[in-house]
């Protein structure tokens, strides 16, 4: 419990994260495009066409991991917020900033590839569905905190700013998760099921699994990157930095 | 903890809890406009308005596909197993539309309860399997009258 304590208190501290970021991201990257490039060729090239869409069906193994991932990076985004509101500490801030950029990208991904897949399989590019409309609004938050918090000068001012939004907003996600339980809409349910079995063929979930595993890494690792890059830009005259790299 | 930061942790939940609440009661006051449809029961009940663009969806009810043979007029009845709605649509219709499966058609009804479409969208379902699988499992789901063939 000790060892747990201390390693989250030396997460916020800049030189300790910068190291340890490193070494992650030179993990974890390889892993990403093994998964990535997996998942393709198995899910574009292996698994069989579906009974009903032919061929067109293979836009979820994009479309699906974009969407999770989207949702479950917001909820990181809002962690990041309540830790950064509640304990002041900077790093929160870094991570709740470099969060909203890749689930903005993620999110529209999702939006893009379903509207792509809409038009061929429901007849309409766009329709005014819950579960789509929510979703835009996911894509509106992460855009909004990006904003708000590039229009402060403060940049501490603008984390609390950002935090309050970003919580706020947290209440978009059951919605969009629930939406097409809750109301008639034009979007199907969900295949993936948590509990149960899927509605979805074995032989077309398990690349679709790898690609929300690859997914949920490329997420990670985006992030860390981008911290990192944060990092040097604040520290840039910090002594330890450039140790660390090399310049004096 | 630190009293303050108590403090800061009890706020962050009052704004998480009472935003969500706000925003909560506000979907559950607007629920009947969230929908995207109304279907065929309500529409029969006299539930949705009559002189304005509504859409309504539903399964494609089996042999009730009338096309016309000079034109591109389609007459075809949706249903909910509860109640059944007329559509009248000119144009042309999505790729997965077919007898036994979901619909969401966009348009006004006319005085006598028939639903002249101006859009009719295919509603696909969660299901995904190979075709082998599906040919498998006919007789336990509805056949669909355009199977996938490469």
């Amino acid at each position: 419990m000790q060892r747990m304590w201390t390693f989250i208190h030396k997460l916020g501290s800049p030189p300790w994260f910068f190291a340890f970021s490193g070494t992650l991201v030179r993990w974890l990257l390889p892993v990403t495009v093994l998964l990535l490039a997996l998942g393709a060729c198995w899910g574009l090239l292996v698994a069989p066409p579906d009974f009903r869409q032919g061929n067109s069906y293979r836009i979820i193994y994009i479309h699906v991991p974009a969407a999770v991932v989207a949702l479950a990076g917001y909820y990181v985004m809002a962690i990041a917020g309540a830790i950064s509101l509640i304990w002041r500490i900077k790093m929160a801030d870094v991570a709740m900033r470099a969060a909203a950029p890749v689930g903005a990208v993620l999110t529209g991904i999702a939006l893009v590839t379903g509207a792509i897949w809409g038009k061929p399989t429901w007849g309409a590019w766009w329709v005014w569905d819950a579960r789509i409309t929510s979703m835009l609004i996911l894509f509106f938050l992460y855009l909004g905190v990006v904003a708000l918090f590039e229009a402060y000068e403060n940049k501490a001012a603008a984390a609390k700013a950002c935090a309050v939004l970003t919580l706020v907003g947290t209440v978009n996600i059951p919605i969009i998760y629930k939406s097409v339980d809750w109301w008639y809409s034009l979007h199907q349910p969900a295949s993936l099921k948590f509990t149960g079995e899927s509605a979805i063929d074995a032989s077309m979930l398990y690349p679709l699994l790898v690609m929300i595993a690859a997914f949920y890494l490329l997420f990670a690792v985006s992030v860390l990157l981008y911290m990192r890059a944060e990092l040097v830009w604040q520290h840039r005259n910090a002594s330890w930095l450039r140790q660390r790299l090399g310049t004096s | 903890m630190h009293p303050a930061r108590k403090q800061r942790l009890i706020l962050v939940s009052l704004v998480v809890v009472l935003s969500s609440t706000a925003i909560g009661l506000a979907a559950y006051a607007l629920r009947d406009n969230i929908n995207l449809f109304y279907p065929p029961a309500e529409v029969v009940a006299g539930k949705a308005p009559i002189d304005r663009t509504i859409r309504l969806g539903g399964m494609v009810v089996e042999g009730s596909i009338e096309r016309s043979s000079d034109e591109l007029d389609t007459t075809f009845r949706v249903t909910d197993y509860k109640a059944s709605v007329a559509i009248r649509y000119s144009g042309i219709l999505p790729d997965l539309f077919a007898e036994g499966e979901g619909i969401v058609a966009e348009g006004r009804l006319d005085e006598n309860g028939v639903l002249i479409a101006t859009q009719v969208l295919a509603k696909h379902d969660e299901n995904y399997m190979p075709p082998e699988v599906a040919a498998a499992l006919e007789g336990n789901t509805p056949p669909s009258a355009a199977p996938y063939q490469p």
